[in-house]
């Protein structure tokens, strides 16, 4: 028998397959690698926040403050660049100091005073965005050789498809967050910690040190998302990105992550934020529907694994008598 | 012999710690001393200050004074994490793993197998199997730990602070809910790790065990040391005496089976063919108003199962259950407590206790719950409902509205039964009421159970312990294998026969 935490997980690979076969079969363009390298570089800085928010949701918290992060990341490195006139490298190093900084700086609150990660993590929200302000009102181009060379650089899939810098950064993000949750004792204890804290801590598991490595991880992976997005998009904007923590969330929980914590996979929120890619593109290749049928299908999706994520874990109460 | 030891000698040494919880002197000026190579039992009546000694000396509560001296140095533990690392392995008292993990992961954290760093998983879960097969236990350690029974987490627990390898082991009323086999062979391991050196300190309410395992005995009672003697020196009635602090007045035990004639009287509850595929194979039972009938068997034989299917915790796919004739629909826990039924679970942890509310408020939850939530119990006749049981359980509490999480084990246990009781449901189904609770409450419990009967309840009550269903029970259903197998009634009620048909 699969072992039922394996459940969520699969539901959402047959979404992913369904959703993409049904592309296929209805637009013949779809089963080209082309769609395929766009969907990875489009979605690669959502999926490299959502990777950060797994962790972050595993644990039983929520972090508010990633898209903030990540146009704060983008401004920092623009002044950074044509302010001071580093090199854009340097400014990375930079920025994602200050960023997994800030996010440690959050966990540490959180874990100090005891307080609702969801408040912290809004106040971080506002915190960061208003910094983009101080830092810079408008949008400016970011413009280095490096930044240049990175938004050209590509790999030919078969086909006419491509895999750019941004979906390679993605896929090795994908890879050392996989590593982390399952082949780290700090992965293995953000799981603890998620499924019964209390019980975590009389494990002998250092909750405190864990849940300020949490945020900080979480900064360390949004403000790598800012990196992409500033790169992709070669210019930082301070409004840009609001609402992404939202769709992060979002992929989480349709990549089967319980919203409680505990239970989920990274893998899972790879394929949720591929998911959340195929729907998109979905919606603009039939072309007759209006984008914002993204947001409802999207909506309609988190309904259903919300429920399933119910059903499985009320489940365990049932087996729990069959064995007794 | 292990008496005689000096406290130099000792590897653990509690000295004048005192604890003050709001509202509650949890330990005053307490002394207490563990040499190597001895099990020592920790004894008390429920809210003595067992529970918070431990978690004073593991570092899980911060002590208010005193000192805490482990292998000749004073320690200052500041999570248990720390103590852990020291040397102390400690077995909380309410089973304390994470259930979304898998149960090697459970015993393995902050353990697992390490290989440049990172955890080899292989070498870590064949680690987590020979932990368990110590103890005796051969289960896939890769399902989630939440999907086993109680029984099954308790001993993954004891084989994780085992597994450790510590000077010290504590555990603390690690036997609650592991049947006879599982308690020899644990007791086995305790004499083994104590040959070896090891100290250990045991907590239970069993005083069977304490007589079977210990050594020396230190009594608690209301957060001072009554004192410590030598197991072998101590008559049990003095024991007693030690704990309550006053003689324990004989239990009327053994009720007149044979003189009451329950047909006819009250109300008939009659189940016919209940069962479940591989769950339970279809049982019938009769029981009327006033009768207490009570369930046997062992851990896993259906004892539980038959409690969840008539209260429509699970589903039955076979059978109907009748009220005085009349069919009930049993879909959900919601009909049942409609039709009048009540379940007292195992797990009070998982299904019972509602910790952030108050005592009030969870005893009065059931009650609630049968009139409605649209005629609310006016407040005054809460706060005496409240009242009434705390003082009828001794419910060991400074004030009716403390959260519920703050008390005791055992007076948790009681605040669950007082629920059920002033339910005045017309079937009350307790599955193990009295585990955790201490010798005096025990009497107190049974004698409330009685009198509800009295007053035309019927009751079935399953237990592991079969001097309680021979002290009180009318008849007696024994379960085998998921089957009902026997059914003892008056004079045939004894222990012996209840063990020859588990046994047969
Ligand atoms: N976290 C807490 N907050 C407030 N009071 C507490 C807390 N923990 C324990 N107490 C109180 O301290 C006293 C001692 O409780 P403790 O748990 O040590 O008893 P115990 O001897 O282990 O009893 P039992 O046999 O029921 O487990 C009780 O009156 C209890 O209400
Ligand atoms: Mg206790």
């Amino acid at each position: 028998m699969i072992n039922e935490r394996y459940y969520p997980l699969l539901a959402t690979l047959a979404v992913c397959a369904l959703l993409y076969g049904y592309g296929i079969y209805e637009h013949r363009a779809f089963s080209d690698t082309y769609v395929l390298g766009n969907l990875l570089t489009d979605n690669a800085f959502l999926i490299v926040t959502a990777i950060g928010m797994t962790f972050v949701i595993l644990s039983g918290g929520i972090d508010l403050s990633v898209g903030s992060m990540i146009a704060f990341v983008g401004v920092l490195m623009a002044e950074l660049v044509g302010g001071f006139g580093l090199h854009p490298l340097a400014a990375v190093v930079i920025a994602m100091i200050v960023g997994t900084g800030f996010g440690g700086f959050m966990g540490y609150l959180i874990n100090k005073f005891d307080i609702q990660p969801f408040i912290i993590t809004l106040a971080g929200m506002f915190f960061l965005r208003g910094m983009c302000f101080v830092i810079n009102l408008d949008s400016v181009p970011i413009s280095h050789s490096f930044v240049s060379d990175f938004g050209s650089f590509r790999i030919p899939l078969p086909g006419r498809g491509w895999l750019s810098a941004s979906a390679l950064v993605m896929l090795a993000a994908v890879i050392v967050g996989i590593v982390i949750a399952h082949y780290t004792r700090f992965g293995r204890n953000v799981y603890a910690i998620g499924g019964d804290r209390q019980s975590a801590e009389l494990l002998g598991i250092p909750v405190g040190r864990t849940t300020v490595q949490v945020y900080a991880l979480s900064g360390l992976f949004s403000s790598l998302a800012g990196v992409v997005f500033a790169f992709y998009t070669a210019s930082a904007y301070p409004l840009a990105a609001v609402g992404v923590e939202l769709d992060a969330i979002a992929a989480v929980v349709i990549g089967g992550t319980l919203l409680t914590g505990g239970m989920g996979f990274v893998i899972g929120t790879f394929f949720g934020g591929i998911i959340m890619g195929v729907i998109q593109t979905l919606i603009s290749f039939d072309g007759s529907l209006n984008s914002w049928w993204t947001k409802i299908m999207i909506g309609a999706l988190l309904f259903g694994f919300i429920v399933l994520q119910r059903l499985i874990t009320r489940s365990f109460s049932g087996l729990r008598a069959g064995a007794g | 012999m292990a008496a005689m030891t000096q406290s130099t000698s000792a590897i653990l040494s509690v000295r004048g710690v005192g604890k003050v919880f709001p509202g509650v002197k949890a330990l005053q000026n307490v002394d207490f001393d563990l040499v190597p190579g001895e099990i020592h039992a920790l004894l008390g009546e429920n809210g003595a200050g067992k529970s918070t000694l431990i978690k004073v000396i593991t570092g899980v509560h911060p002590r208010d004074a005193g000192r805490v001296i482990f292998n000749g140095t004073d320690i200052h533990p500041q999570h248990p994490g720390e103590a852990q690392n020291m040397g102390i392995s400690t077995v909380y008292q309410e089973v304390n793993l994470v259930p979304t993990l898998s149960v090697a992961e459970n015993l393995m954290l902050e353990r697992q197998n390490l290989k440049w760093g990172f955890i080899n998983w292989k070498p870590t879960i064949a680690a987590a199997r020979d932990a368990l097969a110590t103890l005796g236990l051969d289960i896939d350690v890769e399902r989630p730990l939440g999907s086993y029974s109680v029984a099954i987490q308790q001993l993954v627990a004891i084989a994780r602070a085992v597994a450790l390898d510590a000077r010290v082991l504590i555990l603390d009323e690690p036997t609650a809910s592991l049947d006879a086999e599982e308690i020899k062979s644990l007791f086995q391991i305790m004499r083994d790790l104590r040959g070896r050196g090891m100290g250990i300190i045991f907590v239970t309410h069993f005083l069977d065990q304490v007589y079977a395992v210990t050594d020396r005995i230190t009594v608690l009672r209301n957060g001072q040391r009554v004192g410590t003697f030598v197991t072998a020196d101590l008559a049990r009635i003095d024991l007693i005496g030690h704990m309550l602090g006053r003689e324990l007045a004989e239990v009327s035990s053994h009720r007149h089976h044979d003189e009451r004639g329950f047909t006819g009287k009250g109300n008939q509850i009659q189940i016919k063919n209940l069962g479940r595929k591989r769950m339970l194979h279809p049982v019938s039972l009769e029981l009327s108003g006033g009768e207490i009938v009570g369930l046997a068997g062992l851990l896993g034989s259906g004892r539980t199962e038959l409690a969840e299917l008539i209260f429509g915790a699970q589903k039955a796919d076979s059978g109907l259950v009748f009220i005085n004739g009349e069919p009930v629909m049993l879909r959900s826990p919601q009909h049942a407590i409609r039709s009048g039924f009540a379940l007292c679970p195992e797990d009070r942890k998982q299904d019972g206790i509602v910790a952030e509310l108050s005592v009030r408020e969870n005893i009065i939850l059931a009650l609630q719950g049968r009139r409605g939530w649209l005629r609310p119990i006016p407040g005054a006749e809460q706060q005496k409902i409240a009242d009434d049981m705390i003082r009828a359980l001794g419910i060991a509490t400074p004030d009716r509205e403390k959260p519920v999480g703050q008390l005791s084990g055992g007076n948790q246990q009681k605040v669950i039964l007082a629920r059920w009781l002033v339910a005045k449901p017309l079937f009350l189904i307790l599955d193990e009421p009295t585990r955790g609770i201490d010798v005096g409450a025990h009497a107190d419990i049974i004698k409330l159970i009685k009198e509800l009967c009295d007053e035309g309840l019927a009751l079935l009550v399953a237990s592991s312990e079969l001097e309680e269903i021979v002290a009180f029970a009318d008849r007696v259903v024994v379960m085998r294998d998921r089957e009902k197998v026997s059914e003892l009634v008056g004079a045939e009620i004894t222990q012996s026969r209840i063990i020859e048909a588990i046994a047969r």
